[in-house]
């Protein structure tokens, strides 16, 4: 085998491969082939580094050093000069946003700094397409070591003791799952990973699938160990084509070496795994509608109790988890629970993926700690708000979750914690914003793919919310009353206290929780007839600014309804009353006094 | 292809695989020993390549897996081509010239591993900074 000396770790993730990453690596393997360097330089396809948006990322290692937004052009460049000649091509590393600086190492990056991989350990780190990879970063071993060494219950009593809690939104001990599952008593049990990531913006999922899938393979065959389920599946969305596509590939890896199938590594253990495609409603990612899915029925959401740990697919007990709490397994395993421990916060313990998005200045998947406060994600990690805006608040846990102000950005960030300030942990979804984003109007699009989404089995979620939006819709157009705002308050709250499964019980919330934290942006919106964001656009007032205005009458001539007046070289004004918005004036002011807020 | 028959069997594929991907760790590079090679034009035409290998080849036949070997660019020392640098974290470089492929392999032993400096072979101007 020959000794690599160097590593090019190219990014072949979805995000990379949109911006060309294919097309990176075969210019390197062409050129390196050129240079006669075969077997001294390594060509890696990886999955996400998280960083997608300044993608393709391509790694160099053992210098650790990181090229962003490289291109055909690029690629040839860092041959001749970074792989031949030894010398770093600056001006394509990432450039910190704030000093101006190229960040030549990776642990530079303040992107990177924070953050602590457990569930991404190999997402740009191994080929996914290779299960050797896996195999040299320790893949299988924890499932080797649990089929010989631990009894199911002794794997259980360890997973619990970690605490690690459920990624996919409901944050449920998975130990405690495990165990509940597995007392179930029943020949036949399924184990079922969630990997339909329906949450608008969450990629966490798709990126370890593409980047690290026996991953999860190697958890469901242990988690199908303890509960006593010889068969697993995976429902994975339809939309997701490049995570189907190494899955598959990983999952007849793990067969030929019997690392799935029957009688596993000699031991009396074998476990099947298949895959099921979702069509992609946002309502199949709930357990149960998801089983109904499976079945072949409708994906609709059933009452809960019975749990799918009691009875789940095909009436049989069912052990159901998210992508990435599969992710956490084997570390766990290997490491010990009171490794997994040590990290995080008191009930909360290890790591988050968040999908940090909007208007920050480093975007993209990030897996930090536990207990690490807002500000950090947002300031450290995220490099700060994009074009030196005022934050004004995040919003977490996407459809389901709510936008948090200021005022809690200190907050450690766990399950707990975000509860309750009025948000979610969900599935990581963490949305930045800033001045120029109005509150009311996320709200309104959060309800409407609530209202979009919902299932329409049960009438509070199927009515209230579409009453909720009628009346988002009234404010946003200025037909908003204060009865109005009660109106919502009160719908929210019996929305969430009857509807029957949980994203009716938590559509109500980005409402809730905007009139909580800005509810003088409501009152202006109702009472002023403004949009204090200037992003309704039915609000919009026209304003001429006395200080810029020099008189020119320009304005007053186009005015359709001579809504403006003023006499020459004086400043004019507009008469609102008249004024139908047209635009017309503040089109023809040549001297920018005229401004819309 | 036959499958794995025992956690032991695994362990073994395990061990032969991770020489693929340790150089590719990167987490904890500032506590490792660096050694880097200057490779630029003049490095590679009087055999830095060959020293590289060696040196890399070495390293992984020592099992050392505290230490990072990088190829560098141009030092200004053609007349001492190859040239090999050796940083431990925390403390003065030590710049060598003149390593061919041997010298390499035998710096590995007696520097890195044994943590002796080969006083003959460090550049003079450099001396005086160790
Ligand atoms: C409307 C709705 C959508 C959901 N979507 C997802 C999803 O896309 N992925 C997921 O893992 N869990 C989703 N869940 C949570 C699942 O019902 C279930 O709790 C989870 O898969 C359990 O796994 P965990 O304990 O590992 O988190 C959703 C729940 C609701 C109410
Ligand atoms: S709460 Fe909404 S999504 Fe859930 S069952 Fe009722 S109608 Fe369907
Ligand atoms: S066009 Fe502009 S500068 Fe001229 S009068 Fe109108 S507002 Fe004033
Ligand atoms: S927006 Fe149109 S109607 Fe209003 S003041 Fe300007 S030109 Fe007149
Ligand atoms: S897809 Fe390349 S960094 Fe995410
Ligand atoms: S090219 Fe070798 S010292 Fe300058």
């Amino acid at each position: 085998m020959p000794n690599y000396r160097m590593n090019l770790l190219v990014c072949g993730g979805t995000g990379c491969k949109a911006s060309g990453s294919s097309e990176i690596i075969e210019i390197f393997e062409k050129e390196i082939e050129k240079a006669g360097l075969k077997d001294e330089i390594h060509v890696i396809t990886t999955g996400c580094f998280g960083f997608c948006e300044k993608g393709p990322i391509v790694k160099v290692t053992p210098d650790n050093v990181f090229y962003v937004e490289v291109n055909s052009e690029k690629a040839v460049r860092i041959i001749n000069e970074h792989i031949i000649k030894g010398r770093i091509v600056e001006e394509y590393l990432y450039k910190e946003p704030i000093t101006k600086e190229f960040l030549p190492e990776q642990s530079d990056m303040p992107f990177y700094k924070k953050q602590i991989r457990i569930a991404l350990r190999n997402c740009g780190f191994i080929d996914p397409e290779n299960i050797y990879e896996y195999i040299a970063a320790d893949g299988y071993q924890a499932l080797g070591k649990v089929l010989s060494e631990m009894t199911p219950e002794e794997v259980i009593e360890e997973v619990k003791k970690s605490g690690l809690r459920g990624r996919g939104g409901g944050g449920f001990p998975t130990g405690l799952k495990w165990e509940m599952t597995r007392k179930s008593e029943s020949k036949q049990k399924y184990v079922i990973c969630n990997a339909d990531e329906g949450d608008p913006g969450a990629f966490m999922d798709r990126s370890i699938l593409e980047g690290d899938p026996h991953s999860v393979l190697e958890a469901m065959a242990i988690c199908g160990y303890c509960i006593g389920a010889d068969k697993g599946y995976i429902y994975i969305r339809a939309e997701y084509p490049l995570a189907i596509q190494r899955l598959r590939i990983a999952i007849k890896q793990a067969y030929e070496l019997g690392l799935l199938g029957k009688n596993i590594l000699s031991s009396n253990f074998s476990f099947d795994i298949d895959l099921k495609y979702g069509a992609g409603a946002f309502i199949c990612g709930e357990e149960t509608a998801l089983i109904n899915s499976i079945e072949g029925g409708r994906g609709e959401p059933t009452v809960k109790p019975p749990f799918p740990a009691q009875k789940g697919l095909w009436k049989k007990p069912t052990n159901i988890n998210n992508v990435e709490t599969f992710a956490n397994i084997c570390p766990i395993i290997l490491k010990g629970a009171d490794w997994f421990k040590s990290i995080g916060t008191e009930k909360s313990k290890g790591t988050k993926v968040f999908a940090l998005a909007g208007k920050v200045n480093n975007v993209g998947l990030v897996e930090v700690p536990m207990g690490l406060t807002l500000r950090e994600i947002i300031y450290d990690l995220g490099g700060g708000i994009k074009g030196g805006k005022a934050f004004k608040a995040v919003q977490t846990g996407g459809p389901s979750g709510g936008c948090i102000p200021k005022e809690h950005l200190d907050t450690p960030i766990d399950y707990d914690n975000l509860t309750k300030i009025g948000s979610m942990m969900g599935s990581g979804g963490m949305i930045v914003m800033d001045e120029d984003d109005c509150m009311v109007n996320i709200a309104k699009f959060y309800l409407e793919f609530t209202c979009d989404e919902s299932c329409g089995r049960c009438t509070p979620c199927r009515v209230g919310n579409m009453r909720m939006l009628e009346i988002l819709k009234e404010i946003t157009k200025g037909r908003g009353t204060m009865e109005h705002l009660e109106e919502l308050k009160d719908l929210g709250q019996t929305i969430k206290d009857t509807a029957l499964c949980g994203l009716g019980q938590t559509s109500p919330n980005p409402v809730l929780s905007t009139m909580n934290f800005f509810w003088n942006e409501y009152v202006a919106h109702v009472k002023d007839k403004t949009c204090p964001a200037g992003v309704c656009t039915a609000l919009l007032k026209y304003y001429i600014l006395p200080e810029k205005c020099v008189g020119c009458t320009a304005c007053a001539k186009v005015c359709p309804t001579n809504a403006i007046s003023g006499e020459v070289r004086k400043t004019h004004v507009i008469d609102r009353e008249k004024c139908i918005k047209c635009g017309a004036c503040m089109a023809t002011c040549r001297f920018n006094a005229i401004t819309r807020r | 292809m036959a499958g794995i028959k025992s956690l032991d069997e695994l362990k073994a594929i395990r061990d032969k695989y991770r020489e693929n991907i340790i150089g590719r760790d990167t987490s904890n590079s500032e506590n490792k020993i660096r050694i880097s090679v200057g490779m630029a034009t003049c490095g590679i035409a009087s055999g830095a390549r060959d020293t590289i290998n060696a040196i890399i080849d070495e390293v992984a036949k020592e099992k050392l897996t505290n230490v990072v070997v990088v190829q560098s660019g141009c030092l200004g020392y053609c007349y001492a081509e190859p040239t090999v640098e050796v940083r431990f974290p925390g403390k003065e470089p030590v710049l060598y010239g003149n390593i061919n492929a041997e010298r390499g392999r035998e710096l590995v032993k007696k520097h890195i591993k044994n943590g002796e400096i080969q006083k003959d072979w460090i550049l003079e101007r450099t001396f005086k900074n160790i």
